[in-house]
């Protein structure tokens, strides 16, 4: 057990240092999501003098949506490195060695989930430059929700790597997911002035449990029923596609 | 290690395998029943042209792929059932090298050690061993992108030994090397063998490698294993010399019945404008050989006469010389 999860941390660390050693790549991860928040926060300003529109600033109604949406973006291509170690026979070295298969897995999610919270503590700080503000709480909970809807979509990209090993393939999955799933959520647009079919396919859209979760938390008078009910969605979520991976890992290595 | 479990260890065989069987999804059948034994403390060679099914067989025997039938033991594991202790006992240095490009020499190695449960202080050490022993010491702080090639392989090897394998698979560990580095591989690996009692496995589609390196070896045509022996004993039962000779032109059938009368002169074969043939003993044979084409009204243009080679012997079982297998395997 111990030695499983000194496994796993190294083999997280392997990761985080090849991202380091990234630097525009690291920026880019960074800036882009700025870029989403003043973007949109300028672009649909006007949207809270809509009538129907509740609350207070856009920003403040944008900025967990931004933040969940960013750790979508970030989760799905963490397949990627995945397909990189298979490549360059890196994963085949790993896996003649003895190894936690989980491991294999576990460490693209957890490096996921450190890129998630640097990324998100610099969109909430872009936020408050830019006049929002949140609780600590607020803040503290919205990583927790944008962490836990990166790291089943993270498991199901690994998954998608194992399965098609190609890099063509995991991006058209990817770009074929991200966007829609963005769109058919309340990140950008308050679910009320949503029409009424994207607003019933919302409810079964992981993104758009993660989105109502993190703006009630960043709201007054929290409905922590709401909350609870969605984290425990997305935790089952996890489950799910953390044992699709494994499952995935077995058909690598029959195809192999 | 528990010591008598090592003796036992020592006197039997480091890898069994027996009847391997595997076939790929679109109907290939890379390996149709591949058997043989590998003694402790040895250096055992696989050979075969490129599609032989050496990989596939070191990809079963390091438990990367599953075969359909029969069964492998490596280190006294079933490859199958025991596939966890068996990854403990091996090092595999693959086809493809398994280095990060994107992480340091010494990161490479500390992970390696991490992956196979070395106390994090021995990791360290074995770790500086290693780099020292690669001549890689300088090297160590550097991304491993901006090696060079020989270096890179070298790292690869020092992977392969972190936690000191019983076994080790070599999976053609000298191709795209240049001659010198290739030269310094093949003293890494008899070290190995001879002053550290591993055992090796190598595949390579290098006559001369098999030649110098294993004390047995086995060679693979087309997913089976058609001869297996040590290189002399496969060698010596090829009867006498190989004779070579170049035709200026190739006109098959009359330069076979010509050098079919001389005496002493068997299995001769054309192969374009190269006729071989063997002759107990090939300096007496030339003359009457080049006399015979002569009056058959074939000529010449070179002869040369050869102690048997590891060629001769696949030409022998294979039924086709080593570079026509492989020149088949390109064009399949």
């Amino acid at each position: 057990m111990r030695l499983a999860i000194r496994q796993t941390l190294s083999l997280t660390k392997r990761l985080l240092l090849a991202l380091w050693r990234q630097p525009w790549f690291v920026a880019i991860t960074l800036v882009q999501p700025m870029i989403w928040l003043l973007l949109f926060g300028a672009l649909f300003k006007k949207v809270i003098d809509i009538p129907g529109y509740h609350g207070g600033s856009y920003l403040e109604f944008l900025t967990p949506g931004i933040v969940i949406m960013s750790a979508l973006f970030s989760a799905g291509w963490n397949g990627m490195s995945l397909i990189d170690a298979i490549d360059r026979g890196v994963m085949d070295r790993f896996l003649v060695s003895p190894v936690w298969r989980g491991a294999l897995i576990a460490c693209g999610v957890l490096n996921v989930a450190a890129v998630i919270v640097i990324q998100s503590l610099v969109i909430v700080a872009v936020a408050f430059a830019a006049g929002a503000s949140f609780s600590v709480l607020a803040v503290l909970m919205m990583l927790a929700l944008a962490v836990l809807l990166g790291a089943p979509i993270a498991a199901l990209s690994s998954a998608l790597a194992l399965v098609t090993r190609q890099e063509e393939s995991l991006i058209g999955a990817v770009q074929f997911v991200v966007l829609p799933a963005t769109f058919l959520s309340s990140g950008l647009m308050a679910a009320n002035l949503m029409p009424g079919w994207i607003r019933d396919v919302a409810r079964f859209n992981p993104v758009n449990w993660a989105v109502t979760a993190a703006r009630a938390v960043a709201s007054a008078g929290t409905d922590w029923g709401l909350v609870g009910e969605h984290a425990a969605l997305l935790a089952a979520m996890l489950l799910l596609c953390g044992w699709l991976a494994t499952r995935a890992l077995r058909v690598y290595q029959r195809a192999v | 290690m528990n010591g008598s479990a090592e003796r036992s260890r020592r006197e039997g065989s480091a890898v069994e395998a027996e009847g391997l069987v595997k076939t790929y999804p679109k109907g290939v059948r890379a390996l149709d029943g591949v058997g043989f034994a590998v003694e402790a403390g040895t250096v055992f060679g696989l050979l075969g042209p490129n599609g032989a099914g050496k990989s596939t067989t070191v990809k079963i025997l390091t438990t990367l792929t599953l075969p359909d039938e029969g069964r492998a033991l490596v280190a006294g594991h079933d490859v199958v059932r025991e596939p966890m202790r068996v990854r403990e006992a091996i090092g595999v240095v693959g086809q493809k090298p398994g280095i990060d490009p994107d992480a340091t020499g010494r990161e490479n190695l500390r992970l390696q050690g991490d992956l196979y449960g070395l106390p994090p202080r021995v990791a360290r050490a074995r770790a500086d061993e290693l780099l020292e022993r690669f001549r890689l010491a300088d090297a160590a702080r550097r991304i491993v992108r901006t090696y060079s090639g020989g270096m890179q392989r070298k790292l690869d090897v020092a992977l392969g030994l972190v936690h000191r394998p019983e076994v080790l698979f070599l999976d053609e560990p000298t191709t795209g090397l240049d001659p010198e580095a290739r030269a310094d591989m093949w003293e890494e690996i008899e070290r190995l063998a001879h002053a550290e009692g591993v055992t090796v496995l190598l595949t390579t589609h290098y006559l001369e490698e098999a030649d110098r390196l294993a004390s047995r070896l086995a060679i693979v045509d087309r997913g089976r294993i058609v001869a297996a022996g040590t290189p002399d004993e496969l060698k010596s039962g090829l009867r006498g010399d190989t004779l070579v000779v170049e035709l200026a032109v190739s006109v098959n059938g009359r330069a076979l019945d010509a050098v079919g009368r001389v005496e002493g002169v068997r299995e001769a074969s054309v192969d374009g404008r190269v006729l071989r043939a063997r002759a107990d003993e090939g300096a007496r044979a030339v003359p009457a050989v080049l006399a015979a084409l002569e009056a058959a009204g074939v000529s010449v243009a070179a002869a040369t006469v050869a102690r048997p080679s590891l060629d001769d012997v696949y030409l022998r079982h294979a039924g086709r010389t080593f570079g026509a297998a492989e020149a088949e395997d390109v064009r399949r």
